[in-house]
């Protein structure tokens, strides 16, 4: 054992990390809190600084006193000493040596930090995927939680007209919300056919409290007369220095662009998303089992490596209220094992967890891209952003080059390779490819300095902690 | 590093007070108004602003350049995409969407595939 100040490690302080550290201080373990953000609450309860002085947060938010009281429990376990919170540290990078778990950091300045555990619960969360298309790199085009983001947290908007596309619960309240902040919504284009949600009906039935958030949202809608195009897709976006217009077309039952039913929509904003992806790194490199949608889990959410618990998007995207059964589950999980007593799950939050993934997977039912949306990208397009590679380029190491798989389109083309180490243009490659996804692997959870590998000591060489 | 000039910028959104609007919306109030300079030029800024949030607020969705000549600016907001890399202080590669705004701080727009800081 390591000094009781380091037993339980929680990388990401959103809702399942929250869950899971509030458990864990709650049955006296002391639990270490990192997270990338400088204030807690994840990107779900991303709130503006203080500095800003917003006296209303809730109103760009959903499920406020919920977050109100995770709020109150941290500042409380904090107080206590129960719970050191670290914010504004980026996990890089999770190793298990002989004595226990090591957490390597990095602050907003690169500056390097070593931490120390005797188990590890990853809540790491979930970023969004964009699937390519022509202009999809001109400024003003976002992703929808990034625009989300912006706003929550910087009170800001990108523009004054705005598109909201893709497909997938979030795009809702982030259509709401850019019209409540002020700007106009030329239109919100879901791919997805709402009829499908009714091969769904018995899941959603269960959700009374979804059914109703997601009546609020289109009555928000309703009011700030937001058109919606369902079946829609965006085929297009224009512009030179920023977007100008986006071009929409009507899909057909496979999935296509319906020839004719093109129509150019002006807006200076296009917030565009196809759902998240969870971030796998830390668990990928300490040799958890993942797969591209999740790291693998238990019933107690515990990982195959041991000492290693998962919870939240991370462990599959279904949500905060999941994630927050999830976080809750993991923290009594880790109680048990590191005091050596029987776990003691709340079948309340079994339960929850149970029908809260049931209605993930529905809605990931019923919001899939549209089949064929990679014929829509031009030779032209680019889908690797960091690297400048043309979909064009990918379809010829394809075709022409003969690569069979993602790592020899990587190889040959460079797709992937530049800062964000492709975790944008990871699903457009693959479906420009015609490749299957894989699951990506990456050493470090982020780019990290050469000068910091160069003065990170070897196990052999002793603990900074 | 190739410093762009003020000219040479992507052309803005007229400014009005639109910008106030997400303010109104949280009843926030901010601190007094600080100023940065974005390749020399001054920009009005807040304190809990990011960098990104303050380009944003003058209007200005585009400030870094491509190697193949193409614009870019924020584009996940949440550190991941590394689109929105700017110089801050003569520090290259900082993701604008994470790096908070100071007062006087001297911000560049960069251009290239983000390596400037090995090129020295």
């Amino acid at each position: 054992m390591t000094s009781p100040t380091n037993r339980l490690a929680v990388v990401g302080a959103g809702p399942a990390g929250l869950a899971a550290a509030l458990t864990a201080a709650h049955h006296n373990i002391a639990v270490t809190l990192i997270d990338s953000a400088p204030q807690p609450g994840g990107q779900f309860y991303r709130q503006p600084a203080a500095a800003l002085g917003a006296r209303r947060p809730q109103a760009l938010h959903h499920a406020w006193r919920t977050w109100a009281r995770l709020r109150d429990r941290l500042d409380a376990h904090v107080a206590a000493g129960r719970i050191r919170h670290l914010p504004g540290r980026h996990v890089w990078f999770v190793e298990l040596l002989d004595r226990g778990f090591i957490l390597r950091t990095l602050t907003a300045d690169d500056e390097p930090e070593v931490f120390a555990a005797d188990a590890v619960l990853l809540a790491t969360g979930a970023y969004e995927k964009v699937l390519p298309f022509p202009g999809w790199t001109l400024p003003g085009v976002v992703t929808a939680g990034g625009a989300q983001a912006m706003l929550k947290g910087g009170l800001v908007l990108p523009g004054r007209m705005a598109v909201v596309a893709g497909s997938g619960p979030l795009l809702l309240p982030v259509a709401t919300g850019l019209a409540a902040a002020g700007a106009r919504l030329a239109a919100l284009i879901e791919a997805a056919d709402p009829r499908a949600y009714g091969r769904h009906a018995r899941t959603l039935a269960a959700h009374p409290g979804k059914l109703a958030e997601a009546a609020g949202y289109a009555g928000r809608l309703l009011r700030h007369r937001v058109p919606v195009l369902t079946r829609h897709t965006v085929v297009a976006a224009h512009g030179t220095d920023r977007v100008e217009a986006v071009t929409v077309a009507a899909l057909d039952a496979d999935g296509r662009a319906r020839p004719k039913t093109e129509r150019r929509i002006a807006c200076d904003t296009l917030a565009v998303g196809h759902g998240l992806l969870p971030h796998t790194d830390l668990a990928g490199a300490l040799g958890c089992r993942t797969d591209p949608a999740r790291v693998v889990v238990d019933a107690q959410q515990r990982t195959d490596v041991p000492g290693v618990w998962a919870a939240g998007e991370a462990a599959g995207v279904g949500g905060a209220a999941l994630a927050l059964a999830e976080g809750e589950i993991a923290g009594r999980s880790v109680v048990a094992h590191l005091t050596g007593e029987r776990p003691r799950i709340r079948s309340t939050a079994a339960t929850s967890r149970t029908a809260l993934r049931k209605f993930a997977a529905a809605l990931d039912a019923v919001h899939t891209p549209p089949a064929h949306w990679a014929e829509q990208v031009a030779d032209d397009t680019l889908v690797c952003r960091c690297e400048d590679v043309t979909a064009g380029a990918v379809r010829h190491a394809v075709t022409e080059l003969g690569a069979a798989d993602l790592r020899t389109v990587k190889l040959l083309t460079r797709a992937g390779m530049g800062w964000c180490q492709g975790r944008v243009c990871g699903p457009g490659v693959a479906g420009v490819a015609g490749c299957p996804p894989e699951t990506v692997r990456r050493p470090f959870a982020r780019p990290v300095p050469l000068s910091v590998l160069a003065r990170t000591p070897s196990p052999t060489e002793g603990r900074q902690e | 590093m190739i410093r762009r000039n003020p000219q040479d910028r992507p052309p803005n959104l007229p400014l009005d007070r639109a910008q106030d609007r997400p303010l109104d919306l949280v009843r926030a109030r901010p601190g007094p108004s600080f100023t940065v300079t974005v390749d020399g030029r001054p920009v009005d800024a807040l304190e809990g602003q990011s960098v990104a949030a303050v380009l944003w607020s003058a209007g200005t969705v585009a400030w870094r350049v491509t190697r193949d000549g193409r614009p870019r600016g924020a584009f996940c907001g949440i550190g991941v995409c590394f689109d929105c890399l700017i110089t801050v202080n003569d520090r290259p590669n900082r993701r604008a969407c994470l790096v908070a705004a100071a007062s006087g701080d001297v911000i560049r727009t960069q251009r290239g595939e983000g390596h400037d800081d090995l090129a020295h």
